[in-house]
């Protein structure tokens, strides 16, 4: 009973057999049961691994021309007043129609890409920079962490719109304005992360060792602290540049953003808001194009994580 | 447990102090002239007088802030200086709205996201679990007003299911009340709804793959039990935690949705204000959403204990 | 009389570069109220294999073929309720980590009380009260305290202990203990250990025990099977197995075994140094013998053709060319 028989196919392995002696006891290659997996090509298999990165990064290279080109593919001057054309909807002439004051929605829209980038990308830089410089004195000096972490704590529990809001409310409306009012809502989180990846290395022996010996702080902050930090910032980063892109719309939206004269998504919005039940399409278009250019950066942000993820666990 | 309730509200004093230091000296860190820009352009120098007096902007820094907090402690926000009210009582005014369709809001995004989350990740990889990544992403991108209008657009301008704007307040029964929330509230919920799924989703991986998991299907249980009693349970404090913070959007995109769908709360008053550039309302406000923020964050941390035995304070 | 009989299982898994082929072609028995060992090397399919006679590997990325017969039903081939009549309530089963199987947010006694209340139809009550009963059978002081405690409130051993009543709370014909020692000091090893055998002894329950630790399978099991590589090289009956090793792998092991006190020793890095070289991958198909890379007998009859597993003497299988052959054998 505790010899248990195995089933034979008879002759499935008569091609090796033949030329072994013929008293050997040759085990049968047993078949495989998953079929193997078809070869692609290393384009496709990026599509196929990494759709949302890839649809990510087209979208965010087409709003990029888009903004670059703006004077190009504008059809009309996109701050002209053209008060016998008010409120038209979308047409061989005006592609997206007009707004209340009779300005081309189509050319205002292009040109809104600018405002949006502009502001997205310098809030994610500038917030980047701030937290980092910020985040590494938090974590390098024991006296001023604890300082720092109740005015991060602090400014944190203000929501980060109302906490710009406010801001707005005591300034013009600027490009610059809302840029820096974006930006100091967001400081925080960025001085939390960086806080955290120094704590966090100052517990590895090497670098703990590299403190102990003497190194100078810039040494081992450039040597060490930086280069890893660098890639959750990436990440931290396009995900600030989206949320900056939603909070720009949301303050000009409620009218405390950029000057209504400028051509901005939310601006757009905001002088269709009288108009929405009517006429629609004049929130329509900028909210998709808003809409499509904060899921590309996203869409990149992910695909960056899921890329730094991948080499992480690769390292381990 | 009063005892830790009471030790960590006196832990909340400083965070509180550093929030009213903040909303405080904006006033003066302003570059330029705040005074000014709150009189707007038009304002006579007598104006510009009054207003720098009402917000003590003529007096030192110090003797205002220690002014100012002293009334604070009291329940004094300051006078409005559009309306000369007293930002409590235009607060009072308006609470109701916010605080119903905030709530209502965080009882349905947590009632469609967690459910959501434990589906994508019990079904981790499959069709289900990309459309629910899919339309988290999507949530995380689409502003909310963008998200309003459309939803306003179609169900109540084009199918005419549901009222197109304004507020009921509950006094006058609830099914009004809640017919004019329910637009609001998918509104608002949409990027709250993306981020808890998300997080639940993550926090579920992470407990699927441990050991007791394995035991529980072990057991004979069936996936249900295992993914509701088992799994859930232990990632709780992850998903409680996100609910907690994402309130911070949630007070965000409430100034947004009532301005959409013109409701006379909270981020009504705050729009108004803005406009009308009155700065004490914004700042009682500001003051008022976050203690909220905190004291709910607060709330959550004492949550813990019950739903991790491990947890001790 | 059979009560599970495993014949020519295939486990093999999708991986990102390939297909990995854990478990390719095992057969073996237990009959009831055996104790039959699976003894190997970290990754030589062992632990999938209980997972897979539990029905809990998840399909894909694992594909199955072959049977598992267990009172003749073949547990491939059932569906996921009926599957789930038999876990826990038939089968039983001891997982290596006492603190990481248990639930951190659920007390002993819910842990317990729910495989009785599903099985058994126990009403609450009566599930905290057989919960009660069991840990005390487990040897465990203070049952009624112990019950409303939480998994972490427990020391290493008596963990373990919980787990075993949780593995026995129905009665079941067939217990798998994946590694139930490993992970625990070594004087409560011997306590688990005596545990094991006795509630064997009282409960008749047939026992599949995985381990890499040859010191254990000779205090408790009345059979051994030895993997390598996903396939079995080598059967016996315990005391032949000692006795008279057939394959180059086994005779490896046991070398590599200390000799006094073998119960005691346990896990050491040092074990297997004996055996040079790594398990290959199986992501390949390999020609010849699995175990030829690392064999020191190896010879080019080896590296071409792969041996199969014939008999070496009466109930000893073993899957080599030069393993020495008794001339009874037939």
């Amino acid at each position: 009973m505790s010899a248990t028989f195995v089933p034979r196919a008879p002759g499935a392995a008569d091609g090796i057999r033949a030329s072994a002696p013929p008293d050997l006891a040759i085990a049968e290659p047993l078949p495989d049961i998953i079929p193997p997996r078809k070869a692609r090509g290393r384009a496709r298999r990026l599509v196929a691994r990494h759709p949302g990165a890839v649809i990510g990064g087209v979208l965010l290279a087409v709003v990029l021309a888009m903004a670059l080109l703006a004077p190009w593919i504008g059809t009309v001057d996109p701050t002209a007043l053209s008060p016998t054309q008010r409120t038209r909807a979308p047409s061989a002439l005006h592609w997206f129609g007009t707004d209340l004051l009779g300005r081309d929605i189509y050319s205002r829209v292009v040109y809104g890409a600018r405002v949006s980038l502009v502001i997205g990308f310098s809030v994610a830089a500038l917030a980047s920079a701030a937290g980092l410089a910020i985040g590494l004195v938090s974590g390098m000096m024991r006296r001023a962490d604890g300082i720092i972490m109740r005015i991060v704590d602090g400014v944190m529990s203000i929501p980060p719109i109302l906490l710009a809001v406010a801001l707005m409310a005591l300034t013009r409306g600027s490009i610059g304005n809302v840029i820096v009012a974006i930006t100091v809502a967001e400081i925080p989180r960025v001085t939390r992360l960086v806080r955290g990846v120094v704590l966090s290395l100052r517990e590895q022996p090497y670098v703990d060792a590299a403190i102990v010996s003497g190194t100078r702080p810039s040494t081992v902050i450039w040597r060490h602290i930086l280069p890893n930090s660098l890639a959750p910032m990436t990440v931290q980063a396009t995900y600030i540049c989206a949320s900056a892109m939603i909070a720009e719309a949301i303050l000009s939206f409620i009218g405390a953003g950029v000057p209504p004269s400028t051509p901005s998504w939310g601006n757009i919005m905001a002088e269709g808001r009288a108009l929405w039940q009517v006429k629609f399409t004049i929130i329509l278009f900028p909210a998709i194009f808003l809409s499509l250019t904060v899921l590309a950066v996203n869409l990149v942000g992910d695909g960056i994580r899921d890329a730094l993820d991948a080499r992480m666990a690769k390292d381990v | 447990m009063l005892g830790i309730i009471v030790r960590r509200l006196v832990a909340t004093i400083p965070v509180m102090a550093v929030v009213a230091l903040c909303v405080f000296s904006l006033l003066y860190f302003a570059p330029g002239d705040p005074v000014t820009i709150i009189a707007g352009d038009q304002a006579s120098p007598a104006d510009v007088a009054r207003i720098r007096a009402t917000l003590g902007l003529d007096r030192p820094f110090l003797v205002r802030l220690g002014d100012w907090t002293w009334r604070i402690l009291q329940g004094d926000l300051g006078t409005s200086i559009f309306t000369n009210i007293p930002v409590t009582e235009l607060i009072a005014q308006r609470v109701q709205p916010t605080l119903s369709l905030m709530l209502v809001t965080l009882a349905f995004a947590i009632a469609i996201a967690v459910p959501l989350g434990v589906a994508a990740a019990a079904t981790a990889g499959s069709v289900v679990d990309r459309s629910v990544m899919a339309l988290a992403v999507l949530g995380f991108s689409v502003p909310v007003f963008v998200v309003g209008y459309v939803l306003a657009h179609v169900f109540a301008v084009e199918l005419g299911w549901l009222p197109v704007q304004g507020y009921t307040p509950i006094e006058r029964g609830l099914g009004p009340w809640f017919a004019n929330l329910i637009l609001p509230a998918s509104t608002l919920g949409f990027v709250y709804v993306a981020l808890i799924a998300r997080v639940t989703r993550a926090a579920m991986l992470d407990v699927l793959a441990q050991d007791y998991v394995r035991t529980a299907r072990a057991k004979g249980l069936a996936p249900r039990a295992v993914l509701f009693l088992h799994a859930l349970k232990n990632a709780a404090v992850p998903i409680v935690t996100v609910i907690g913070m994402g309130i911070a959007l949630l007070i965000g995109g409430a100034v947004v949705t009532e301005t959409v769908f013109a409701i006379p709360g909270l981020g009504r008053l705050t729009v108004d204000a803005i406009l009308r550039r009155d700065y004490p309302v914004i700042q009682g406000v500001v003051l008022l959403f976050s203690a909220v923020y905190v004291l709910m964050n607060l709330a959550i941390d004492l949550l813990y204990t019950l739903l991790d035995p491990r947890i001790r304070y | 009389m059979l009560l599970l009989s495993v014949e020519n299982l295939q486990i093999h898994f999708r991986t990102p570069d390939g297909v990995n082929r854990a478990v390719d072609g095992l057969s073996f028995t237990v009959a009831a109220g055996e104790t039959l060992a699976v003894v190997g090397e970290s990754g030589c399919g062992k632990s999938i294999t209980a997972m897979a006679v539990l029905g809990l590997l998840h399909r894909p990325p694992a594909a199955t073929a072959g049977a598992i017969r267990f009172e003749g039903r073949d547990l491939l081939r059932l569906s996921e309720p009926e599957m789930r009549e038999i876990r826990g309530n038939k089968v039983g089963m001891i997982f290596q980590e006492p603190m990481t199987s248990l639930n951190p947010v659920l007390t002993i006694g819910r842990q317990i009380g729910e495989t009785l209340r599903l099985h058994q139809g126990l009403s609450r009550d009566g599930a905290k009260e057989r919960a009660v009963e069991l840990l005390r059978l487990v040897g465990i002081a203070e049952p009624g305290r112990r019950v409303r405690e939480y998994p972490h409130q427990l020391s290493g051993g008596m963990r373990q202990r919980a787990m075993i009543a949780m593995a026995l709370a129905c009665s079941p014909k067939l217990l798998i203990a994946d590694e139930p020692t490993t992970a625990l000091d070594v004087t409560i090893q011997a306590q688990i250990l005596d545990l094991m055998r006795d509630l064997k002894q009282r409960t008749g329950a047939a026992v599949l025990l995985i381990t890499h630790d040859l010191g254990i399978v000779a205090e408790v099991a009345d059979r051994v099977i030895v993997l390598y590589g996903g396939r079995k090289v080598e059967e016996a009956a315990v005391a032949d197995l000692f006795r008279t090793p057939r394959h180059p792998y086994t005779r490896g092991l046991l070398g590599a075994m200390p000799r006094l006190g073998a119960a005691e020793r346990a896990d050491e890095p040092g074990r297997l140094a004996e055996i040079p070289g790594m398990v290959p991958s199986l992501k390949q198909r390999l020609e010849g013998c699995i175990f030829a890379g690392r064999c020191r007998e190896a010879t080019d009859l080896c590296r071409r053709f792969a041996p199969a597993l014939e008999p070496k003497a009466p109930r000893h299988l073993a899957a080599c060319h030069y393993a020495p052959k008794d001339a009874l054998a037939a």
